[in-house]
């Protein structure tokens, strides 16, 4: 099923932690295929295994069994070149900011643009301004992580997520620092990128406040997809 | 700064703007960097003025080839030649002149109680032709007894003194309980080995070293006919002159093997060579220190932008940035601060010690070198930056 509908194909899926002994399976076959544009949230207890997925989906982690294809291409055997590449078309959104200390909230946007090339500098400039503008960040476009709040912090790193229109997102509790009205800009902006350009989302979330905004609500446990419902 | 670095990368200047984030590292490496410079220029600089010391008499002379001991080691340090040499070097086509070359360190005590020596050259006042063409005047007129030509730089010289001379005047001192008279100057400066200078005549020259016998200079100096190559005539003396006993090299010869000589043989040149290599290597570990500590402080950062997309080049970039502001950031104070403690070693001490631009430039690139090669073993840590462990 995957392809240009489903950027996200995932078939027989294993995973293991550790090695000899030690060695601990964390994901079971694990089968799911995500739509493009959808906002998919995966639920689930601690060391449930969605994180675990959630990484393997977006090639940040070595896939050891089982296929997984993002936006038609399949990572397991994929070389780290063509992984580099792949990760270009994806938004991350971490639960910390992750900000780069030493950059201004607009420089650190613009690290997601520049990871493209050099480009035209203006047109990078006016994107990453825009993007700040839209999560409430005009007045701060030269600040520093350190002079930021949390949720100023994290509303910055959805910016440099979002800013070079990726056509994946996957977020790892990206509300988590963000107060009720801040979380639902956020989440809401995502649905409407779903929308509008067909970007696709995967969410890591117990936030409550949200489940109603997802299209599709995967819960794990123990590795295991034990509910899979649209809404 | 960021305009600037960001038009000449293409991108956001990473590295300096990490760097200049933490001022106080920034400042800590810097200060390394140019410590390591310092300790570097100031080798350099006692090892450079050791070699101008040491070649520094050869400016002196006006001889084509020199013949000279097997036993000795430089021009300074020599041994005793037969002076039939000079008379056998004669009959070898091509050589057209010789005269013998004595060479002795003279110490004399001055009217405040103070000890100078002079390296003494003594000549043949009639066959000033071999002394160079400024001097060949003066040395002629040494043929009259305990003249001499004076080292205007000499260390320790009654200021009043070298002034006389500068002035035309003469200037008379004792030494081994003999008067000399200084009738003349020239410019050659002190060294390692002597506070400065001294040219005379070889008949002054023996009677104030007793020992030495006319017939034992320190060398034999040679003029090879016009046109000719001193390099083919030295070739049919080593022919005609027993090797084991008599040196030939020709004066360019002569000068190299004296520089690789105390380069290599002497302690002094290998003590400042290590001096050297010890201030490279604290330039090593300094930067190597600030920059694997600067690439662990930011794994996170590091990570996040490998999930980005970012690959491997742009990190060893980042380093490479930081290793080459730290190198140019650390090189300039480095430059600065050795030229003054340069102009205060000459003032002190006499010795010939310069910053020339082949030294600065060379010092820089060496520089540039050092701290990308700690910048290339710091971006190994960067191995640990893994984007899983984001989540």
């Amino acid at each position: 099923m995957a392809g240009a509908d489903f950027p996200i194909a995932v078939q027989g899926l294993n995973h293991y932690f550790g090695t000899g002994e030690a060695r601990k399976q964390a994901i079971f076959d694990l089968n799911l295929s995500i739509k493009r544009g959808t906002l998919t949230i995966l639920m689930g207890p601690s060391g449930s295994g969605k994180t675990t997925v959630l990484t393997l989906m977006g090639c940040l982690r070595e896939v050891q069994e089982g296929q997984v294809r993002l936006l038609g291409h399949a990572l397991h055997g994929a070389t780290e070149a063509q992984l580099v590449q792949l990760r270009r078309r994806l938004g991350f959104i971490f639960q910390a900011h992750n900000l780069h200390e030493s950059l201004t909230a607009m420089q650190n946007v613009l690290m997601g643009l520049q990871v493209h090339g050099p480009g035209n500098a203006a047109k990078q400039q006016g994107a990453a301004r825009h993007m700040l503008g839209l999560l409430g960040l005009a007045d701060r476009l030269d600040y520093l992580p350190a002079n930021l709040s949390g949720g100023q912090k994290q509303r910055v790193a959805v910016a440099r997520a979002l800013v070079s229109n990726p056509e994946v997102v996957f977020a790892d509790e990206p509300t988590a620092a963000l107060d009720k009205d801040s979380g639902r800009v956020v989440v809401e902006m995502l649905k409407a990128l779903g929308q509008s350009r067909g970007v696709t989302t995967v969410m890591v979330t117990h936030d409550n406040r949200i489940m109603e905004l997802a299209d599709r609500i995967i819960t794990l446990e123990e590795g295991r997809i034990v509910n899979d419902t649209n809404p | 700064m960021i305009r600037l670095l960001t038009a000449l990368f293409g991108r956001l200047p990473i590295g300096w703007l990490q760097l200049s984030h933490n001022r106080t590292r920034l400042i800590a490496a810097v200060a390394g960097v140019a410590f390591a410079n310092l300790l570097v220029f100031m080798q350099l600089g006692i090892m450079g003025a050791l070699n101008n010391s040491t070649v520094a008499p050869y400016a002196l002379l006006n001889a084509d080839i020199i013949l000279s001991s097997q036993e000795g080691n430089t021009l300074t340090d020599s041994g005793n030649i037969a002076r039939t040499y000079q008379y056998q070097a004669l009959a070898v086509p091509g050589v057209v002149a010789a005269t013998p070359l004595f060479i002795g360190n003279l110490p004399l005590t001055l009217e405040d109680g103070s000890s100078v020596s002079l390296l003494s050259f003594g000549v043949d006042a009639a066959k000033a032709g071999f002394m160079a063409p400024a001097l060949a005047p003066s040395v002629a007129g040494l043929a009259l007894e305990n003249t001499v030509l004076l080292d205007k730089d000499t260390r320790g010289m009654p200021a009043e003194a070298l002034d006389s001379l500068a002035s035309g005047g003469s200037f008379t001192f004792e030494a081994n309980g003999k008067t000399l008279t200084a009738v003349g100057s020239m410019s050659v400066g002190g060294g390692f080995l002597a506070d400065g200078m001294m040219v005379t005549s070889d008949q002054t020259f023996l009677r104030f070293f007793g020992s030495r016998s006319s017939g034992a200079p320190d060398h034999i100096l040679l003029r090879v006919g016009d046109g000719l190559s001193p390099d083919i005539v030295a070739e049919r003396l080593r022919a005609a002159l027993p090797a084991a006993v008599v040196k030939v090299q020709t004066v360019a010869e002569a000068r190299a093997a004296d520089l690789s000589f105390m380069a290599t043989e002497r302690p002094t040149g290998i003590i400042f060579g290590f001096g050297v290599f010890m201030g490279i290597l604290v330039g090593l570990v300094i930067v190597y220190q600030v920059l694997s500590t600067d690439v662990a402080d930011h794994l996170r950062e590091y990570a996040t932008f490998k999930a980005m997309g970012y690959g491997q080049r742009f990190f060893l970039g980042i380093v490479f940035e930081e290793a080459i502001v730290l190198a140019v950031f650390g090189f300039v104070p480095g430059l600065v601060v050795s030229m003054g403690l340069y102009a205060g070693l000459v003032a002190v001490t006499g010795l010939p010690v310069a910053m020339d631009a082949t030294r600065a430039v060379l010092v820089f690139v060496g520089t540039l070198g050092a701290c990308t090669l700690s910048g290339a073993i710091a971006t190994r840590r960067l191995a640990a930056a893994d984007p899983a462990d984001l989540f």
